[in-house]
């Protein structure tokens, strides 16, 4: 790789051993995967739960958090992932004081590092949007996939260790969807359905994300019959990225670099191509509708809820009543707004509990299972389902009408 | 006859010895894995109820979300971590958390690995070789 002269300032020490530590660490990464040079960033997001750091990542952090001011600040603006718990609810969902203690050591960490505690996996909805064009370093799968492929951005996945470090230099390893060249599409995916519900959208992510395979493979999407609105972006590429390890897809004639097939698609070259349908949607959904008849809880998150899918939450609780445990998991920014627009109070009334700054899966998800003795899970997130199997539930993937119902009648699903 | 060498495209860490633990399956610590008991726990892994420590991990694809790059950190704190992951196909996050916990890896073959290796052979994994390699011993 090449570095310029504040490149070898830091390598040197010159600005302190956190930032000497993390650009050591970019070198490294960006070594193993091919890059020449490094490339300035605009943000940083960095994916930080307490669970995913252990005690081990925490006392890491730590060790930077005790450096002078000046050697530990990050350069650009640093921002976070939800956190493992949300303290207001931790009773709610039997966290125990261990978690909330180590949570409160994180944050204080970060923040003595100059992060931004936005505790949101929907800042490209809420916080600063991506521009087009614009070289970022985000964690968190379903940002880095919707600001690459929604917005335009340019980023990588960047775990929490990578995302910190390009926070502390301003820059990260110029590889992968940082190149021009490695966002042209390696696979056409004609869809014959437009999905209409989100748990549909999140269906369809899913089933591209199986066929794509691997992080290097940017799927283009032809066949889409009209605009999606940001939320079903949301819920496709959160799946897309989960199932398929996927950072960037395009849209023909609405993703911004494919405003026609032949911008992403070079000249007389055949991509591997497939087709979905409505059936493969349903038989994806089926899949999962097999494994339980009914359910202990019912989760809305992953991704955060946006305003506008907590107002139909809301919609849908009127005049009834949860007699499950119902989660609705968004961004602080999001949780403010449903507070001052009284629809947390409707929701919690009919017996649901509004989730700010976390988003079920990061926190916990197992130790909370054995504590409140949950096993059945309803979501209408694609995601969710494909990650908490791994936590011991039994998940299922239905319609956000349906998991209302389904909570207002004692968790059964109708068949 | 000496045992074939199969080269690797890149690699990270030390040089380790063990078994190897082989499925052509993906790899995500959040989401295949129980970290407190050292077990693959998705039900749908084929390498589910099967113990991953201080294992050769011979598999397809990295997969999943960005948690792996603290989690191999802290899985190798606590001493319940694989002993090297060898990969068809890595994703940043593994290179990021394979960087952070100074752990083995490497990953880019022109056969699928998968395919060769036999499941509980003897392998040795060395990523300081000018080739990153893995071998049966």
């Amino acid at each position: 790789m090449k570095f310029n002269d504040e490149e070898q300032a830091m390598r040197a020490g010159a600005f302190g051993p956190a930032v000497q530590w993390a650009i050591e660490h970019q070198i490294s990464v960006g070594r193993y995967l091919g890059a020449g040079d490094f490339v300035p960033v605009s943000q940083a997001h960095i994916m930080a739960d307490t669970e995913s750091l252990g005690v081990a990542g925490v006392e890491w952090l730590e060790r930077w958090a005790t450096l002078p001011v000046e050697q530990r600040r990050v350069r650009v603006p640093t921002i976070t992932d939800p956190r493992g718990t949300d303290f207001a609810a931790a009773h709610r969902l039997k966290h125990q004081s261990w978690m909330l203690d180590l949570e409160r050591r994180a944050i204080a960490a970060f923040e003595a590092l100059g992060v931004l505690m936005t505790d949101t996996c929907i800042n490209y909805q809420t916080i600063m949007p991506p521009v087009r064009g614009a070289h970022v370093a985000y964690g968190d799968t379903g940002v880095v996939i919707y600001s690459n492929s929604v917005c335009g951005a340019r980023s990588n996945f960047e775990g929490g260790p990578s995302a910190l470090s390009a926070g502390l230099t301003g820059r990260t390893p110029r590889y992968g969807y940082h190149l021009p060249e490695r966002r042209r599409a390696t696979l056409t995916v004609r869809v014959n359905w437009t999905p209409r519900a989100l748990n549909d959208w999140g269906a369809l992510g899913g089933i591209v994300g199986r066929r794509a395979g691997d992080y290097w493979q940017v799927p283009v999407l032809v066949g889409i019959d009209r605009i999606p609105d940001s939320d079903e972006m949301k819920h496709f590429g959160a799946a897309l990225a989960s199932y398929g390890s996927v950072a960037l897809f395009h849209m023909a004639g609405v993703t911004p670099e494919a405003q026609r097939l032949d911008d992403v698609v070079a000249s007389g070259q055949t991509l591997p191509a497939h087709a979905v349908g409505e059936r493969d949607i349903r038989a994806f959904q089926a899949s999962y509708a097999k494994a339980i008849d009914a359910a202990d809880l019912v989760v809305f998150a992953a991704p955060q809820l946006s305003l506008v899918e907590v107002r139909q939450v809301a919609d849908l609780l009127a005049g009834r009543r949860a007699t499950i445990p119902l989660f609705v998991g968004t961004s602080p920014q999001v949780k403010a707004d449903a507070d001052r627009l009284g629809l947390t109070a409707r929701m919690e009334r009919a017996g649901a509990t509004v989730l700010s700054g976390m988003c079920f899966y990061q926190s916990y998800a197992r130790e909370m299972a054995e504590a409140n003795g949950w096993v059945r899970l309803a979501t209408n997130s694609a995601k969710l389902v494909n990650i908490i199997g791994g936590y011991g539930y039994k998940p299922v993937l239905l319609s956000m009408e349906a998991c209302i119902e389904a909570a207002c009648t004692g968790g059964k699903i109708a068949s | 006859m000496s045992a074939p060498v199969f080269y690797a495209a890149a690699g990270m860490g030390r040089k380790v010895q063990g078994p190897a633990l082989v499925a052509k399956d993906g790899f995500s610590a959040r989401y295949d894995l129980d970290r407190a008991q050292g077990v693959f726990s998705r039900p749908e892994h084929k390498l589910a109820g099967q113990s991953y420590v201080g294992r050769v991990l011979v598999l397809d694809a990295a997969k999943g979300g960005v948690a792996t790059a603290w989690m191999l950190h802290d899985m190798s704190a606590r001493g319940l971590a694989p002993a090297a992951l060898v990969l068809n196909a890595v994703n940043p996050i593994m290179v990021q958390g394979a960087a952070l916990a100074a752990f083995t890896m490497i990953s880019g073959f022109d056969l699928d690995i998968t395919q060769v290796i036999p499941n509980g052979a003897v392998v040795e994994v060395d990523p300081t070789a000018a080739r990153p390699f893995i071998r049966i011993c």
